[in-house]
């Protein structure tokens, strides 16, 4: 991210825009210095676990385990505790569980932990459509535009974009966030999807909304697409957007 | 870069165009959603806010627990259109200044023309550059609400740029529309 940043300095066309990412770097390396978090907002912790199907887990259960690292972690870390029990009732828990895990098993005796802690802010502005197989492509691109038109400067661009492309209601969503915990900039490996990824990129640049939403260029630092089979009658779409404050992590064991 | 100072005048406000990036000395008062419901339960009972509301700011911030001998953690903006259904009725009341992040409804920028207000915007996610500005905090109200509890924070040239002024302007129209390429 702080690479992409450093680029996304050199193209800013917009003075303001440009001095607006000159303070997001120096909040980068102001948070280091101090060992405190670049936004307050630490997010939910969104902990996407692939298991190795010749693993066997003992002296306990993962998820509880999960918890409780996201607990010692936020409280030790003077994190943001930011989760509320019910959804209608709201009152914090007052440690930032539970975390939003997904477990998927894949072949293998590994175990990997993917970590995103993800704001509220941006989650607000992502997205989702069954969008009609005959409007294909264009459909694709007219409704990721359409969501960052919405978002505007409201989730703090320069923005990271997952767009999912296929699969089911539910998992089309979910690879959306999952194209967020790829490496800023890699493109897909398929080639039409690499060239639907800068396409999309260009476009969201065109709406000019710019860092912060004060006008500029820079309004999407990459965008990632993933995808999935579908059903004959489906062209699911759903786009979840990162804010600059992207934090990803993954760890084997 | 204009220095201003709380509690904001009709004066100072006027002093101020979309666009331009001042430096906010002075008490500010945080407040989020949670904290909005409950103001407006206090208007229906009748009763005051936690704070006087004449000329004050509110600052739209949950911040991050403070690390050992530190003032306050990491504490930048969250995205204010969640408030707009409260804003109008603390304008009404006194309320001058809004610090946040991201565009506002018509009605409430109509209302801060009309309150002769401003709506600021703090670059969010810079939120340590933002906490070193803050010298004294004090949660004065609803300490339930953890990040959410109602705080007095002394703030001491706080980076902000205005967003809607009392003429009308709006950065987020214009500068969309000075970079679109249609
Ligand atoms: S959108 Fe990101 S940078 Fe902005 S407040 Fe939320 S977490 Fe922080």
């Amino acid at each position: 991210m702080e690479e992409a940043l450093a680029r996304a300095r050199e193209a800013e066309e917009s003075p303001v825009g440009r001095g607006i990412i000159e303070e997001l770097q120096a909040n980068v390396a102001l948070a280091k210095e101090e060992a405190i978090p670049v936004c307050q907002d630490t997010g939910m912790a969104i902990v996407y676990v692939e298991l190795g199907q010749d693993v066997h887990i003992t002296g306990g259960n993962l998820y509880l385990a999960i918890d409780e690292g996201v607990r010692q972690g936020y409280e030790q870390g003077y994190l943001r505790k930011s989760i509320v029990a019910d959804p209608l009732r709201r009152e914090n828990t007052g440690d930032n569980t539970p975390a939003f895990i997904r477990v998927q098993v894949v072949p293998g005796d590994k175990l990997r932990i993917h970590l995103l802690p993800k704001g509220g802010g941006s989650e607000n502005v992502s997205r989702l459509a069954m969008l009609k197989p005959a409007q294909g492509v264009a459909g694709v691109k007219k409704f990721v535009l359409e969501t960052l038109d919405l978002a505007g400067g409201n989730a703090c661009p320069p923005y990271l974009v997952g767009v999912g492309i296929g699969g089911t209601f539910d998992e089309c969503a979910f690879l959306a966030k999952r194209a967020l915990m790829r490496e800023v900039g890699r493109p897909n490996p398929q080639e039409h999807l690499a060239r639907l990824e800068e396409e999309l990129l260009e476009a969201i640049n065109d709406l000019g909304i710019g860092p912060q939403g004060f006008g500029g260029r820079q309004t999407a630092l990459a965008v990632h697409v993933e995808s999935l089979p579908t059903h004959i009658a489906c062209l699911p779409v759903a786009v979840n957007l990162s804010c600059h404050a992207l934090r990803h992590r993954s760890r084997e064991v | 870069m204009l220095k201003i100072t709380t509690p904001l005048t009709d004066e100072t406000v006027c002093k101020l165009r979309t666009g331009d990036r001042v430096l906010l000395s002075g008490t500010v008062y945080t407040a989020r959603d949670a904290a909005h419901a409950r103001f407006m339960e206090a208007f229906e009972r009748g009763e005051d806010l936690p704070f006087p509301l004449e000329g004050a700011v509110i600052y739209y911030v949950g911040p991050a627990p403070a690390k050992p001998g530190r003032v306050i953690g990491s504490a930048g903006p969250t995205t204010s259109g969640r408030m707009d259904v409260y804003t109008p009725a603390l304008l009404e009341r006194g309320l001058k200044g809004m610090i946040g992040k991201g565009s506002r409804s018509r009605q409430v920028r109509e209302a801060i023309t009309a309150a002769k207000a401003v709506y600021f915007a703090a670059t969010g996610g810079a939120a340590a550059l933002l906490a070193k500005c803050i010298m004294e905090t004090e949660i004065i109200a609803y300490p339930e609400l953890g990040p959410e509890a109602v705080r007095r924070l002394e703030v001491r040239d706080l980076p902000l740029t205005v967003v809607n002024d009392i003429y009308g302007g709006d950065l987020y129209e214009e500068g969309r529309k000075r970079y679109a390429r249609l």
